[in-house]
């Protein structure tokens, strides 16, 4: 069924006995022409594409736990094209440009939201490296905006322009950035993908890959055997172990845990995005009201799905330390996810040794953003076997070659990346 | 919250550690291929369950220590110096 203000307005006329189920759960079928491993956003989002733009309808997604339960709805919701280095730059700008369209295409409310990506500088080098990088966004057809003080101020007031240790000279602003309902965006690919035909098999876990010479043949998973033309790994936090199942032991990705916090609802106090990198926090308001704030990783390898308190502390600090006002705020919730960290901070979509094998992987803590283009072009490389001009840079073999993509230049630490 | 048992130090919170990765790593020799320094720098295990790591006790006395901890509990088995053997619990606890 179509979702409009039209079916909204009937349905509450008649009771709302009209809404039927987004998706189907099905029972597996004994073979499919793409089995994806995953039902994040990006093994929704490549179902979806798989099944939109190149027509290939009979396909599982595969997911031990629930839709919207892992990385995607565990997340701070914010999406940005602000690279520097050209792969980044092309790639998550194609990713900004489905969101833009996103709602109409998929046909439902992701709360999309281009209230604009504020990243604040304190001195003359950081403001000299924040122009450039907005020079090169520039270059490559994106808007970027450097602002001084007094245009902030009129902003985001709530901010210490006079913090002794971090005055701030101003800011880097992409007013298209913003942010997205992160579960509105795993239930709309996963009720688009299964109105085309894709079977979304919720509570089913993958326990072995399995491969003949050098050809993947299927799945192995807590609901039997099933087989599989093609098979995409879609898994980030879990990258190392899925992989491993298919003998595939040598990529570069460690596992992380990173931590986000929700206050409690207040009245609108911050109507944009604000990231405060030298002191490593940031912050947005969701339309609840919550304060939306996270920093950096615990920085140690961990699949706990939970963080500490040392770095609670430091993410909580940044936080006086750049808007005091928020002391007077309680907070009322925290979560950690799982991270794919890479050697050089960027992403895998690329074939792999095993033929008919694809992986999506190594996101770090910028997955969320990336989700359309990363289902988008994840498809095409799946069902043309080559990546997509979009997502050739984003291999394995990179790290062999000496073509790493290491945007923020901190060499092979995942922990700091 | 971790407490690391520094062998010079004794026990300490984790906010005292700079993490510093997998200590399985060994640096081969200098005239080792490019493979063998592949998997040194970019090549993880990841293991879910026991890890063997390095925490520089940056906060203390600047060594650093061998850490066995447990990437799905967080629980720590054994803290040494850099050149101890730490034994590695074999059923691998969490791992799944």
């Amino acid at each position: 069924m179509k979702y409009s203000a039209l079916s909204v307005l009937w349905q509450g006329l008649t009771g709302h006995k009209g809404w039927t189920r987004a998706w189907r759960d099905p029972e597996p079928k004994k073979e499919y022409d793409a089995i994806i491993i995953g039902g994040g956003g990006h093994g929704l989002a490549t179902a979806y594409y798989l099944a939109k733009e190149h027509g290939i309808t009979n396909v599982a997604v595969l997911e031990k736990g629930w839709i919207g339960g892992g990385n995607v709805g565990r997340n701070t919701t914010i999406v940005r094209s602000n690279y520097m280095l050209g792969p980044n730059t092309h790639f998550y700008e194609k990713s900004m440009q489905l969101w833009e369209g996103l709602e109409q295409d998929f046909n439902f409310n992701a709360m999309v939201s281009q209230r604009g990506v504020i990243n604040l500088f304190h001195s003359d080098p950081q403001r000299d490296a924040f122009a450039r990088r907005g020079n090169a966004m520039r270059m490559a057809g994106i808007d970027a905006e450097l602002l001084d003080p007094a245009q902030l101020k009129q902003m985001v007031p709530i901010l210490d322009f006079d913090n002794a240790r971090f005055p701030i000279q101003g800011g880097l602003m992409q007013r298209r950035g913003g942010t997205v309902r992160h579960d509105a965006v795993a239930w709309g690919y996963a009720r688009g993908a299964d109105s085309r035909g894709v079977d979304i098999i919720q509570n089913c876990e993958v326990t072995n890959i399995r491969v003949e010479g050098d050809k993947v043949v299927g799945v192995d998973t807590n609901r039997g055997f099933i087989k599989g033309k093609k098979v995409g790994m879609a898994v980030a936090g879990h990258t190392s172990k899925i992989a491993q199942m298919a003998g595939i032991n040598d990529l570069p990705v460690e596992s992380h845990v990173l931590q986000a916090f929700v206050s409690e609802g207040v009245k609108p106090l911050i109507d944009t995005v604000v990231t405060f990198g030298a002191g490593h926090f940031y912050i947005s308001q969701s339309d609840k009201g919550g304060l939306v704030y996270g920093g950096d990783l615990d920085g140690y390898n961990s699949y706990a799905q939970r963080g500490n308190l040392p770095m609670m502390e430091h993410v909580m600090a940044g936080g006086m330390a750049i808007m005091p006002a928020i002391g007077r705020v309680r907070m009322l919730r925290h979560w950690g996810g799982i991270m794919d960290m890479s050697f050089d901070g960027s992403p895998f979509i690329c074939k792999t040794p095993i033929k008919n094998l694809y992986l999506n992987g190594g996101w770090c803590y910028g997955g969320f953003k990336a989700t359309p283009a990363s289902g988008w072009c994840f498809a095409h490389t799946i069902a043309q076997d080559r990546p997509h001009e979009l997502n050739e840079a984003f291999t394995i073999e990179r790290f062999k070659e000496g073509r790493m993509i290491d945007e923020k230049g901190v060499g092979p630490r995942p922990w700091i990346q | 919250m971790h407490r690391i048992n520094c062998p010079w130090c004794g026990e300490r919170d984790e906010a005292e550690f700079q993490y510093q990765g997998d200590a399985t790593k060994v640096r081969p020799k200098e005239d080792a291929s490019e493979a063998k320094y592949f998997d040194y720098v970019y090549v993880r295990e990841n293991p879910k369950g026991w890890h063997t790591e390095w925490w520089h006790h940056v906060g203390g006395c600047r060594q650093w220590v061998k850490v066995v901890r447990n990437t799905l509990t967080h629980e720590i088995h054994a803290c040494g110096g850099p050149q101890d053997k730490l034994p590695v619990p074999r059923a691998a606890k969490g791992r799944r």
